[in-house]
């Protein structure tokens, strides 16, 4: 069962593997485990980061194509949703789905143009492209200010019984360590960890799939995939229309969570800098990267940016230091994250875990 | 060199194509000679800036998404420059302010020049050869830059006034020209030169062109083709420093930001040129002039996407771009 689940793509490391099941406990149980509206936006922003992420890896880790257009397919889908929903007076199931398939198909559309415009000739064009295409998005995005609300973007509501305001029962439950509001946003909670949980694993059924091999032997040597017969130009595509749509979805589920959209929360060049930040600390080329990468950058990122403030304050009086220390530098050292983690883990967390678990293996056979 | 008979001309053609199609649509021959000018001069500011670039992924097939941070940095530079020697700039003589304007490229270019070396040393050389991370590594190094640049100038957008005898418009008949312009043109028909003289009439064009062709064979011969191509990525920086400089001076005004914003530019510039090809790349950044000043003035909101649209109709016909280069 769990065999079929996972697609034969089993974590093969024990340590990993106990790191993937309490991650996934605390986020099934996050609202729970952790009361609070900050702990509960920080796990509903992990787990729509997972989604978000793993499409990427697709494109990234498997397929090895660079793509800087992810966040605008992101944003397409909070776009749909959030324009849908803004434009109708009572927001309901159906307005909802309708934006979710407008999205859907705009992201299809788009993503099928980019990629057989650019991948048919070279894989290299398609992140200059990609870049052009994703930035003159965005400045679109934000001057089209009747339909997308521009740079303040667009606040609307959501079907009644995901809104706050619906009550499961009257009385929070009470916990020892803290008061859980049973309403519409725990529902929403739950829509987002199921959704989420279906994308992740139909990614790790196609990654694992006939077709998710082609995509390796294509990224390992494009080359020689091609001379055994298969089309590279449609597989490529392919591989980006696909990793496009899962991008959409959950843009769409961002927008069902904040029932806020406008251009930093879902298109910035910032979103973008950390899924490709995520995908390399997780490990590129395996979808568990993306939920280890994941739960770790958006918590350091919630909270890491509290401590920069400390350090700043400790290294007062010594020259450049608090500057460097500021919290608004914290981009800084994301990216010196970024270059260390590129030379001396391209594997990321999951790849170095289970190369220790082929070395302890190789030595028990000794 | 190819003789003058094998020269493919069509690419070549586009540029004055360009700019009598948009005649008829511009309507008042003033104007349309007035925008054309300011096309031609902008094209030839973003050459400046792509040119580094196009040498940088051309010669050492090193594909540098950081090449904006060059830029930024050779613009920032030129402030700090430019406000130091204040009563040259100021003064309304051409030679003091060009006396002025000199250093401050000399230094902007010495600077970028500097970083870049750095720059290879560290971020490039582990990852030659290897396009997808020298993609993320450049990205990373792009980053890290314009974190750098907010620390030592300030995250604020700082004002790069033009020296006072360069600013205003000389009549040439009915069309005003922007006197900077004038001086763009000049600035990026030397670089031009100096590129496709270096390249094809020098013993130092020759090594790195053969280098380029079979670097065993070259180091076998005893050159240290490294050492050069060390050389290739500082000239290409220090083109960036210069035209940071000379974009900034356009602008008026560097942010931070600026790197990546004119990333977008001249990767829409060496894509159309053929991913490495001087010539190619002016034809390009012509191009994109022209067109953003046509559209500009004809229809504002279709801007954005003018650069993009002439973009795919190039690949279209050439899906390699207008000169590809023919050994990758």
């Amino acid at each position: 069962m769990l065999q079929r689940l996972l697609s034969k793509d089993l974590p093969r490391s024990p340590w990993l593997a106990v790191l993937l099941v309490v991650l996934f406990l605390g986020l099934a149980f996050a609202p729970f485990l952790f009361p609070g509206v900050k702990a509960l936006n920080v796990a509903a922003k992990i787990l729509i980061f997972v989604a978000l992420v793993a499409s990427f890896d697709l494109l990234l880790g498997y397929t090895g194509i660079v793509s800087f257009a992810h966040t605008m397919f992101f944003g397409i889908g909070a776009y749909g949703v959030a324009i849908a929903l803004s434009s109708v007076e009572e927001a309901s199931w159906g307005v909802l789905l309708l934006g979710v398939l407008c999205a859907l198909a705009v992201s299809l559309l788009l993503s099928l143009l980019i990629g057989l415009f650019s991948l048919r000739v070279r894989a290299i064009f398609f992140a200059m492209i990609t870049l052009a295409v994703a930035s003159a998005f965005l400045t679109l995005a934000s001057q089209l200010s009747d339909f997308t609300g521009g740079e303040d973007g667009l606040t609307f509501s959501v079907p009644e019984l995901l809104s706050p305001g619906f009550e499961l029962s009257e009385e929070p439950l009470a916990l020892p360590w803290g008061e859980v509001n049973l309403n519409g946003k725990l529902l929403t909670y739950y829509l987002v960890f199921a959704s989420v949980c279906a994308i992740f694993l139909t990614l790790l059924r196609i990654v694992n799939s006939p077709f998710g091999r082609v995509l390796q032997a294509i990224r390992e040597n494009d080359f020689r995939a091609e001379a055994l017969g298969y089309r590279t130009v449609v597989y490529r595509t392919l591989s980006n229309v696909l990793s496009a749509s899962f991008a959409t979805l959950a843009g769409c589920l961002l927008a069902i969570w904040l029932r806020y959209n406008g251009p930093d929360t879902s298109l910035s060049f910032e979103i973008m800098l950390d899924i490709l930040l995520i995908v390399v600390i997780g490990g590129m080329g395996t979808l568990y990267g993306a939920l280890v990468g994941s739960v770790l950058f958006v918590l350091a990122q919630s909270y890491l940016q509290d401590l920069l403030r400390l350090a700043g304050e400790a290294a007062e009086g010594i020259p450049l230091l608090p500057a460097l220390l500021t919290p608004d530098r914290w981009l800084l050292w994301l990216g010196l994250l970024f270059v260390v983690s590129v030379y001396y883990f391209p594997t990321g967390i999951v790849g170095k875990l289970r190369e220790r678990a082929v070395l302890a293996q190789l030595r028990r056979l000794k | 060199m190819t003789s003058l008979k094998d020269m493919d001309w069509k690419p070549m053609a586009l540029v004055p194509l360009l700019a009598l199609a948009a005649l008829p649509a511009v309507g008042s021959p003033s104007t349309w000679l007035t925008l054309t000018v300011a096309g031609l001069a902008m094209g030839m500011i973003v050459f400046i800036i792509a040119s580094g670039l196009t040498l940088v992924f051309g010669l050492m097939d090193v594909l540098n998404f950081g090449h904006g941070v060059f830029i930024a940095l050779g613009a920032f530079v030129a402030t700090t420059v430019l406000a130091s020697m204040g009563q040259y700039t100021t003064a309304d003589s051409l030679w003091l302010n060009l006396l002025a304007l000199l250093p401050a490229m000399l230094v902007a270019m010495a600077v970028a020049g500097a970083l870049g070396l750095v720059f290879e040393r560290f971020i490039i050389r582990p990852v030659y050869g290897m396009h997808l991370k020298q993609i993320l590594i450049t990205m990373g190094g792009m980053i890290i830059g314009e974190e750098m640049i907010k620390v030592i100038w300030g995250p604020e957008q700082i004002p790069l006034p033009l020296p006072e005898a360069l600013r205003g418009a000389v009549l040439l008949g009915d069309a005003a020209v922007e006197k900077y312009r004038l001086v763009a043109v000049l600035v990026g028909a030397a670089v031009f030169a100096a590129m496709v003289w270096t390249l094809n009439r020098t013993k130092v064009g020759l090594l790195i062109r053969a280098g380029v062709q079979d670097r065993e064979m070259v180091e076998s011969l005893g050159y240290r083709i490294r050492r050069l191509f060390v050389g290739v990525f500082v000239a290409g920086s220090a083109l960036a420093g210069l035209g940071g400089v000379m974009w900034g001076l356009y602008q008026q005004t560097v942010i931070p930001q600026m790197g990546a914003q004119v990333n977008v530019l001249i990767f829409i510039v060496i894509i159309i040129g053929g991913l490495g090809s001087t010539l190619g790349a002016l034809i390009g950044a012509l191009l994109v002039g022209l067109m953003a000043n046509y559209t500009g003035f004809l229809v504002p909101k279709v801007a954005l996407f003018s650069n993009i649209a002439l973009m795919v109709a190039i690949l279209l016909w050439r899906p390699q771009g207008v000169y590809p280069v023919t050994s990758r």
